[in-house]
């Protein structure tokens, strides 16, 4: 028997503000959250751009123990969970007696390992390190953390699929509530912000270097386009089965109807059309779905010129010209492995506001964004269905459907 | 340094690592209880003594070390040897 699989929790800790109150408020402003880092191009960055979320307090919420195993990717995902656990009305005796599983996206923790190892050149002795710092150097980091904070005792394990790493997970959890094999999974994706994380893929020359005004900088789809932001934090989505939601009663945000996957097996950074379209496809197929049923399409694109020259044109030749499309990067900048799952949470927030974000700083089509329908302001507009694209080096696609819960 | 100086920078850099009130942590109280130390935070309790005091026990010290007391005694001994 088949399941169906509904959202029944939300966080986010992003640059658009740290709570769901301010992102909200930032989506329907168009705000960006870009920032000027003069420490960056002292380091020898090519680009002085950042997405800025601030270093949360934890010791309010969490023993010496449990934070000593936390660098950003942990600690960023505990402040979503934390929010998404409280609106989903889970707490840790409910948890502890029940089966909840966390599938988390994260892809780094360049910070942490740099610190480590720090430590070792200075002090010439591992035993000085500590004994937090395995825990915080692990790629499994966010996952390990939490399970042991909130005592989850189902499926536990981290995807690591690059910039799909957060849309992944949550099409992961998807598949195993579907088959009936979890009853509640805790997804998400987290980002390390520190710049540690970020300089091999700013010596690639992919990130923006126009300097004048930072908010300017991330402009996806925008003919003058030069490149990414990159960006940060962490966000959380809880979901489940639509059997146990009713049974405790809890707040349904969104169903989820599709999962489409792909890999291009073509260039390592490159995107690829085919693989794009592929992944579009598998999704609607899934969710059996026509174009005219989207009434949202949140874009991958990250403000690099072939990126979202392609993505433009597989949107076109899946979904056709009128579905509205913008991309939140424009204000968030690339918020890597956390972005599929972040931007789940915001597209969440349009469709139960009934709005589309502004993809800012769209002045002028090239001859690919020309085919599609980009937002450029602020649009009241009822979402009943959105799509949500993210695609990752090595060719990893994934595409998520998600609709409003109708009975 | 002598034992009431090691005494003092003791309770400081031990009740702010390990969050513990500095007026639990005396001579007679039993070092592992007071500070809720598990077998990770042996790893840590070695890396704050060497930050403060030099001295880098080993897991052997460790074995003759029950009191607050025992611990002063060995960073005596150390630190005049």
């Amino acid at each position: 028997m088949e399941h169906r699989v509904v959202i029944t929790g939300i966080g986010a800790y992003s640059c658009l503000g740290e709570n769901l109150d301010m992102i909200l408020e930032s989506l329907q402003l168009g705000r960006s959250g870009v920032i000027y880092d003069e420490e960056r191009k002292k380091f020898g960055y090519r680009s002085c751009f950042t997405g800025m979320v601030a270093e949360p307090e934890l010791n309010p919420f969490l023993s010496r123990r449990q934070r000593a195993g936390m660098h950003q990717p942990a600690r960023f995902a505990f402040m979503s969970t934390r929010q998404a656990m409280e609106i989903s009305g889970l707490d840790a005796d409910f948890l502890n007696k029940t089966e909840t599983g966390i599938i988390f996206g994260n892809d780094s923790t360049a910070g942490a390992i740099v610190e480590t190892n720090d430590k070792v050149r200075l002090k010439k002795d591992t035993t000085l390190i500590g004994s937090g710092d395995i825990f915080q150097n692990m790629n499994s980091t966010v996952n390990m953390n939490l399970s042991t904070i909130y005592k989850l005792k189902g499926m536990n394990f981290t995807i690591s699929a690059a910039c799909s790493s957060g849309s992944h997970s949550i099409g992961m959890g998807y598949l195993l509530i579907k088959q009936g094999l979890q009853e509640r999974v805790v997804c998400g994706g987290a980002q390390e912000i520190n710049m540690f994380a970020m300089s091999s893929f700013d010596g690639l020359g992919a990130f923006s270097v126009r300097e004048d005004v930072p908010s300017k900088a991330s402009r996806p789809f925008d003919r003058d386009r030069d490149g990414l932001v990159p960006s940060g934090g962490a966000a959380t989505v809880i979901i489940e089965s639509l059997e146990s939601a009713l049974k405790r009663n809890a707040p349904i945000f969104g169903e989820i109807v599709g999962f489409g996957f792909s890999s291009n097996g073509d260039h390592i950074s490159n995107p690829n059309f085919d693989g794009q379209f592929r992944s579009l496809n598998m999704a609607m197929k899934q969710a059996d779905l026509t174009p005219a049923d989207i009434d949202y399409v949140n874009a991958h694109a990250t403000s690099t010129p072939i990126g979202d020259s392609t993505e433009a044109e597989a949107i076109f030749s899946v979904l056709g010209s009128k579905v509205p499309v913008s991309s939140t990067k424009s204000m968030t900048g690339h918020e890597c492995w956390m972005a599929g799952a972040s931007e789940i949470v915001y597209s969440l927030l349009m469709m139960n506001n009934n709005f589309v974000a502004p993809n800012i700083n769209f002045e002028n089509p090239d001859e690919h964004s020309a085919k599609i329908n980009i937002i450029p302001n602020y649009m009241e507009h009822q979402i009943d269905c959105f799509l949500s694209n993210s695609f990752g080096f090595g060719g990893t696609n994934s595409s998520l459907i998600i609709k409003k819960f109708k009975k | 340094m002598k034992r009431e100086d090691i005494i003092l920078v003791t309770k400081q850099f031990l009740s702010e690592e390990f969050e513990v009130d500095a007026a639990l942590i005396l001579p007679e109280n039993n070092l592992q209880q007071t500070l809720d130390l598990d077998s990770l935070d042996y790893v840590d309790l070695v890396v704050v003594i060497e930050e403060n005091l030099g001295i880098k026990p080993t897991a052997e010290d460790f074995k003759n070390i029950e009191t607050f007391n025992d611990f002063y005694n060995l960073v005596e001994q150390r630190l005049n040897a």
